[in-house]
């Protein structure tokens, strides 16, 4: 193949596959005749995200302010769970069936017990964010840390070296790497906690508003708002990728070629 | 020699629950600025022989001194290197060397208005192994054999009283390995510090070590102490002296009565 076409080819993959999803999308619509009140066509969700833009706006920001709020909470308490976790044999046995159990409940039956305490609206969605993305923090932390070498730490000992002189030193370096790659996916997974709030139990955000739509039959709205929730989930994505990359170059020599 | 530097005194180690014997009834004593080798089958507890002298780990019996005073935690006053360099890949090699720097007292409250004076120090270590023009480079982009001689360095920046080494060269291929043990034996003849070697290179115990302790496996125990006659300073020329024949082809005898026993006996 011509190298220069080769090259727009790999650079711009990404544009590519979801070009050729829309148009498979569009054309399986068309060809079996699937009325819009099923399957919208792509073409019918983005006209109708385009007429309702400013709906759109209002519920997206809504939902970005919810769901980078519950995040950020995630971001704290993951960390400071995970560096307990993870530098204490104790506390790892302690707390590690407790997570894995709070884990294992669907946040889809929290929400009500948060609409108790608080009401509907943004506090729910804001803690169910928190409530499903803080998990993969701190796992991801606990491990960085807790994978550390122990001829390494052998290493520091021998030198007089504090437990907080061995997370300083090399615990926390070591496990940034492991946070960063944690950030990725506890964002996404905070857009689903949020969303998920908001179709259950709130009049803001572009969850409440895909569920309005579609009491309405208005299925095309609907999926303009899908479309727009992962259009916001593979930008915050992005965003995190890069200052992973930035961040941690050394973990990623391989893939940089330095 | 001298009053001794090191004593372990009938030491006995157990792991778990006790029914793993480690080491057994060991006795030893190194005087200060000798150079010591424990060869031996692996598995044979040469590694907890280290980790007792340097106080990470308390033996289950029997008493272990340095320096004239009962080891009670890990000591101050030792370096450390392993068969796995273990630098840290986030901080070049300049970085990694001064690493226990930044723990050590009293260089840890002299760093920050001294760093230029520690700095030049590094270096100076770094260039007697050959590593001069490497500070800046990260440890990924060393070979297996530089990383190595960093991981020496940084044993060895805070002037320690006590080097302990656990198979440090085991990895490296065989000309990078007597590289080493070149540049090892002209660093302890320059400061002479106490040296415990852990090895299975028979070679490298004959061609480094003052006095050498053949270990038996599991309990572990030594079984034959050895003078080295050969002296100093040895070259690679020495390597092929009848002597160090000799000396090698004896020490493996000890080793091969050792597996056998441990054969007749599981």
């Amino acid at each position: 193949m011509n190298p220069v076409l080769r090259r727009i080819l790999t650079r711009w993959a990404p544009l590519w596959s979801a070009l050729g999803l829309f148009a498979a999308w569009e054309l399986a619509c068309r060809a079996f005749g699937i009325p819009e009140y099923v399957l919208p066509t792509p073409s019918a969700s983005f006209a109708a995200a385009w007429t309702f833009r400013e709906a759109i706006w209002m519920h997206a920001a809504q939902t970005l302010a919810t769901t980078l709020a519950g995040f950020a909470l995630a971001v704290v308490f993951g960390v400071v769970l995970g560096v307990l976790v993870g530098s204490s044999r104790a506390a790892y046995t302690a707390l590690n069936p407790l997570l894995i159990g709070f884990n294992s409940v669907p946040k889809v039956a929290v929400v009500p017990v948060l609409v108790m305490w608080f009401g509907i609206g943004t506090v729910p969605a804001v803690i169910t964010a928190f409530l499903i993305s803080f998990f993969p923090i701190v796992v991801n932390v606990a491990t960085g840390l807790a994978t550390l070498e122990p001829e390494l730490r052998d290493v520091l000992r021998s030198l007089g070296a504090t437990r907080a002189d061995i997370l300083l030193k090399v615990g926390f370096p070591r496990a940034l790497p492991f946070f960063f790659a944690s950030l990725k996916v506890a964002v996404t997974l905070a857009f689903v906690g949020s969303v998920m709030s908001e179709t259950v139990a709130s009049n803001l955000g572009v969850g409440y508003l895909m569920m309005s739509a579609s009491s309405r039959f208005n299925m095309a709205l609907v999926f303009a708002g899908l479309l727009v929730i992962a259009a916001m989930g593979i930008a915050m994505y992005e965003l995190f990728s890069v200052v992973e990359r930035r961040s941690t170059r050394w973990a990623h020599r391989g893939t940089e070629g330095g | 020699m001298s009053a001794a530097f090191v004593e372990l005194d009938r030491v006995t180690l157990r792991y778990g629950q006790g029914d793993t014997l480690a080491l057994s009834e060991t006795t030893l004593k190194i005087g200060r600025g000798e150079f010591i080798a424990v060869v031996g089958p692996s598995g044979c507890g040469k590694s907890s022989l280290l980790k007792l002298v340097s106080g990470l780990m308390p033996p289950s019996s029997g008493g272990v001194a340095v320096a004239g005073s009962e080891v009670r935690g890990p000591l101050k006053i030792v370096g450390m290197a392993f068969q796995n360099p273990t630098l840290l890949p986030w901080r070049t090699t300049l970085a990694n060397v001064m690493l226990p720097l930044e723990i050590v007292q009293p260089h840890r409250g002299r760093l920050r208005a001294n760093r230029r004076e520690y700095e030049d120090q590094a270096r100076r270590i770094l260039a007697g192994v050959g590593l001069a023009g490497f500070e800046d480079k990260f440890p990924w982009q060393l070979s297996g054999g530089m990383q190595q001689r960093a991981s020496l360095c940084r044993a060895l920046i805070h002037e320690p009283q006590l080097l302990m080494l656990d198979e440090p060269f085991g990895a490296l291929d065989a000309f990078t390995r007597e590289e080493l043990w070149a540049i090892l034996q002209s660093l302890w003849m320059e400061r002479p510090f106490t040296v415990v070697l852990v090895t299975h290179d028979l070679r490298e115990a004959a061609f480094l070590a003052d006095t050498i302790y053949v270990m038996s496996k599991r309990p572990g125990r030594i079984v034959h102490l050895r003078r080295n006659p050969l002296a100093r300073p040895r070259t690679l020329e020495t390597t092929f002296t009848p002597e160090f024949t000799e000396l090698v082809h004896e020490l493996r005898n000890h080793i091969s009565a050792v597996r056998a026993a441990e054969e007749e006996a599981p």
